[in-house]
């Protein structure tokens, strides 16, 4: 299989098999906005499942247990504070997760004592936090701030990087797309959102850019002097870029999930609710969206802009006219206009075509 | 370079170990080791804003109450701007954490008595903690420390704040003598006492202890304290330290009215001195000049001052001047097992990780996949260095973000690397041999990566500097793994590679180096002008009619060192080795048109094919390509 791939990486470079990605983009463009939608209803129903970080309110962590009996502890709890079910989790192999609402010191201290008989455990087992209701506010306006300097940070960067507005604008527009999709995605799992979750998320943001500079830095290298030739436009050569990342970006996408899955294996199976769960699982899905986006979105998000360029506009007109005109202009069955343009990378030595040879003119001198 | 780096690092790691009290591994944070957390938002009455400098005061007065209470080893941080981060080992009692969370005030009272810390040290004026204070022009440096201590002030005028018969009960003065200011525990502050009291307490160093009277001022009506260079009446700027106070328009009235009473009472010092209490202890307790009254509001506190604590003094006043409370915001037990149990499965996982990237590098690069495997392992060995160091050196502690960081930061190390293996495979796709291959495919990918890391480090950055929870953890390691991945792809892959450019192994494209360039689908020669073709046509005649992709006739020895010959073949050489080729190739069962399409380089007519690459795929295993 790995011979198949290199196989399939060398045809992806050389332009002997090519996705088109950018002339569809269309449809990549109806896909994605389909997923948004998707995952923005997501938000709104389900919705997210705010951690107790975000609502406020008492939790006890009783480790030790030897029957992890959920209704056990849920009852124990209740007797104390019988305003609300408690909601109880198990954490890792041996530990049981009970949350409710903010309680006073005395009824936490019951609460504590009692649940220390109910499982024959020490008091000190059972360990006991309050989160204030305003703790999640605070930790969400950071969020907000930090993704806004983040924003303009990496506009900035990207901008003075690529020398190019429109390369920035389209990674962001990849950026959104991907925190939407993994937001959704994230609320449609159903797990709570604490304050891992948010780092989870704000991570996707470096991760998203990351992917898209990579493949916007093989763009530009294919679309630096676009307008100093007329065989290809320059979606094309974009596309011919997106082509010849894609081994690269399926790896280091592979590469980066890999780590990331095992995390939430581990988190998942054998934690149980906790940190290493929920960030993992926010940048599982953060990543794998974040791949897709910079291959299938970024680019011909970026093209797109780029084609309301005038000098790019004028370009292309120019390399398609040379073609019709290429087109009309070669004898009847002549091999050298080809009916489906070819796009690859140029080799320097290799054959371009009889078109490509020098022509004897038609006219003047007989 | 590196290596230097790395002794380096492990070699101030020992020496720490032998000579301080530096470990082997990193200390662990509250998430992991046990403990209990507590987060503190720090509250003004009416939303002033809240300054760095006001944090870190309210900082120390937290540190300078829970170190005094005897609590070891209590890590207390800013969070994000206005939070404070209390972290205690252990399971820590209700008292202490109500200590912690109380809120810090400053008062003015007038001194009633100032005596040494132990009823049984005599002299107090060398260690008296503040000196003589004016108001405006001359320091009157000294002035205060005369005061012996007097456990029985003499008698002032009744009916004011400085009135001893009605403030010093025979409890108070009891109390007062009791006090022992050498005693750690004296100096916890965070008591409210009863402004209308008179008050006991010690200065905040503990070298001496003070009976106060009843709150004249309180810490709010100051509007403004700031530290500097005493000017002079002409404006020339003296080289004493100074603190100026300005107090706002209440504080005015009542300052003049403190300043006028305690005028009066210059024959009988301490009590012209008025002390400045912050949360419950003695910052400053100067004297007035004699026959000065502050009508103005500005006060000039001058002394013996150097520039750092007249800068504290400032800024304990600034922070006293604005009654911060501190609102739990949350308080979280950690039970040791269940933080060793995360720590465990967190390594397990990230072993699980480490183990999957390198399978599948080994299986996408070959050999290659070895380089990611010892970059990946020096890249560790870093970031365990680093990481134990800045724990021992600045008390950095590894938190559970934290380790997910890290292991999240194997795959995007691991990234750098394949984005510089496929610029090569790509440069060696163009034709390259190895040698430049590298170097050009490292030109270009240095680029690619050195953008990349940018934004990955700019996005730990911003998290780092805003976040507030465990964010700051996870940011920490993502950024510091990100700077540690160019530094090791700087200085250990990309050497290692052109080292290994120069091997037989790697040069001559084994099949199991994972650049092997027929795999990469390089053509047999290539033109590249000036009578010049890269790759080789030596017929070597070793066309393995059973490998899949069967261009091994005429690719040769590859395109690396045995390229060197072909590429200064004249054109009668070329065309020999051709007719070589095809004759060598034809008695073996190698399809006839790839056999062809081997041939065409000065041949341009036999390209029927309507591709424009059509060499392209000459030597491949799809033979129906066009």
């Amino acid at each position: 299989m790995a011979v198949g791939f290199a196989q399939w990486g060398n045809d992806l470079y050389t332009g002997r098999r090519s996705y088109d990605i950018v002339g569809r983009r269309r449809v990549w463009y109806t896909i994605s906005a389909v997923i948004v939608l998707l995952s923005a209803i997501l938000l709104v129903k389900p919705g997210l499942n705010p951690g107790i970080e975000f609502r406020g309110g008492s939790q006890f962590v009783v480790s030790g247990v030897t029957t992890a009996d959920q209704s056990l502890a849920s009852d124990v709890v209740q007797e104390v504070a019988p305003e609300e079910v408690p909601r109880v989790t198990t954490v890792g192999g041996s530990a049981l997760r009970i949350q409710t609402i903010a309680l006073d010191e005395v009824r936490l201290a019951e609460a504590q004592q009692n649940l220390a008989e109910a499982f024959d455990v020490p008091v000190e087992n059972v360990a006991s936090s309050f989160v204030g209701p305003s703790w999640g506010k605070d930790v969400t306006q950071k969020a907000v701030n930090g993704l806004l300097v983040f924003l303009l940070l990496v506009t900035v960067v990207m901008t003075v990087y690529f020398r190019n507005w429109r390369m920035a604008a389209a990674a962001l527009i990849a950026l959104f797309h991907d925190l939407i999709i993994t937001v959704g995605i994230y609320a449609a799992v159903g797990w709570e959102v604490t304050p891992a979750t948010v780092i989870g998320f704000l991570t996707i943001l470096g991760y998203s850019i990351y992917d898209t500079v990579v493949v916007f830095d093989k763009v530009r290298e294919n679309t630096a002097d676009v307008l100093d030739q007329t065989r290809y436009t320059y979606a094309e050569k974009a596309n011919l870029a997106v082509n010849q990342t894609l081994v690269r970006s399926i790896n280091t996408s592979v590469v980066a999930l890999l780590p990331v899955s095992a995390i939430l294996f581990i988190g998942a199976f054998l934690l149980g609710a906790g940190t290493l769960r929920d960030i993992a699982l926010a940048l599982f899905i953060g990543m794998a969206v974040g791949t897709f986006s910079s291959i299938f979105l970024a680019t011909p998000a970026e093209v797109t802009l780029r084609q309301r360029e005038p000098k790019i506009i004028a370009h292309t007109a120019k390399v398609l006219a040379a073609r019709t005109a290429a087109a009309e202009g070669a004898p009847e069955g002549a091999p050298g206009a080809p009916a489906v343009i070819h796009v690859g990378q140029l080799r320097p030595g290799a054959h371009q075509g009889t078109a490509a040879q020098p022509k004897r003119r038609k006219s003047g001198k007989k | 370079m590196l290596g230097a780096i790395i002794v380096a690092l492990f070699g101030s790691l020992f020496a720490g170990t032998q000579l301080s009290d530096a470990t082997w591994t990193p200390k662990l944070a509250l998430d992991l080791e046990g403990g209990t957390q507590l987060i503190l938002t720090a509250v003004t009455e009416n939303n002033e804003p809240i300054t760095s400098e006001t944090i870190s005061q309210a900082i120390n007065v937290i540190r300078q109450r829970v170190d005094s209470s005897g609590v070891a080893e209590a890590e207390i941080t800013s969070q994000g701007g206005r939070n404070i981060v209390v972290s205690l080992p252990g399971t820590p009692d209700e008292e202490t954490i109500a200590l912690v969370s109380k809120s810090a005030q400053m008062t003015f009272r007038p001194v009633l008595a100032i005596g040494a810390p132990q009823a049984t040290t005599t002299d107090t004026a060398t260690d008296a903690p503040t000196d003589g204070a004016t108001e405006g022009t001359e320091p009157t440096d000294g002035a205060t420390e005369e005061a012996a201590p007097s456990d029985t002030p003499s008698k002032a005028a009744p009916d004011s704040p400085s009135d001893t018969e009605y403030y010093v009960t025979p409890k108070v003065e009891a109390d007062f003598d009791a006090l022992d200011c050498t005693n750690p525990e004296n100096l916890v502050g965070g008591e409210i006492a009863d402004p209308n009291k008179a008050l006991v307490t010690c200065a905040d160093d503990g070298t001496a202890k003070y009976l106060l009277g009843p709150v004249e001022i309180k810490g709010s009506d100051v509007a403004s304290a700031t530290s500097g260079l005493k000017q002079t009446q002409s404006g020339a700027t003296t080289n004493e330290w100074v603190v100026d106070i300005k107090f706002n328009s209440e504080g005015t009235d009542l300052f003049r009215e403190t300043t006028t009473r305690l005028q009066g009472l210059a024959a009988t010092p301490p009590q012209n001195q008025f002390a400045m209490v912050l949360d419950g202890l003695v910052i400053s307790a100067p004297s007035l000049d004699t026959g000065v009254i502050i009508s103005n509001g500005e006060a000039q506190i001058s002394g013996s001052f150097n520039r750092e604590s007249a800068a504290t003094l400032a800024n304990q006043l600034n922070f006293g001047a604005l009654p911060l409370t501190f609102d739990l915001q949350s308080q979280e037990q950690i039970s040791a097992t269940l933080g060793t149990e995360q720590l465990q499965k967190g390594l397990i996982a990230g072993a699980i990780g480490l183990l999957l990237v390198v399978i599948y590098s080994l299986f996408q690069y070959r050999a290659l996949g070895l380089v990611t495997v010892a970059s990946l392992l020096i890249a560790g060995i870093v970031t365990y260095g680093v990481i134990s160091v800045l724990s021992w050196t600045q008390g950095y502690r590894l938190s559970l973000p934290g380790v997910a960081g890290l292991i999240v930061a194997i795959g995007i190390t691991a990234d750098s690397f394949i984005v510089y293996f496929e610029r090569i495979r790509d440069e060696l796709r163009d034709g390259r041999s190895l040698g430049p291959a590298v170097d050009r495919g490292w030109d270009r990918a240095r680029r690619t990566i050195l953008a990349s890391d940018a934004v990955n480090f700019l996005a730990a950055v911003v998290l780092y500097f805003l976040a507030v929870g465990g964010v700051r953890g996870f940011a920490f390691t993502l950024g510091l793994t990100t700077l540690i991945d160019l530094l090791v792809v700087f200085f250990f892959t990309h050497p290692l590679m052109t080292l290994l450019a120069r091997t037989r192994f790697f040069a001559s494209g084994h099949r199991f180096s994972g650049l092997d360039p027929r795999r990469l689908g390089v053509t047999a020669a290539r033109y590249v002008g000036r009578g010049k073709v890269v790759g080789s046509l030596a017929p070597t005649g070793n066309g393995h009619a059973s490998e899949k992709a069967d261009s091994r006739v005429a690719v040769g020895a590859g395109v690396g060192a045995a390229g060197v010959g072909a590429a200064t073949m004249t054109i009668a050489e070329r065309r020999a080795a051709e007719r070589a080729a095809a004759q060598d190739s034809a008695s073996h069962e190698a399809p006839d048109d790839e056999q062809d399409a081997n041939g065409v380089h000065e041949s341009p007519g036999d390209t029927t094919s309507p591709d424009v690459s059509g060499e392209n795929g000459s030597d491949t295993t799809e033979g129906t390509e066009h």
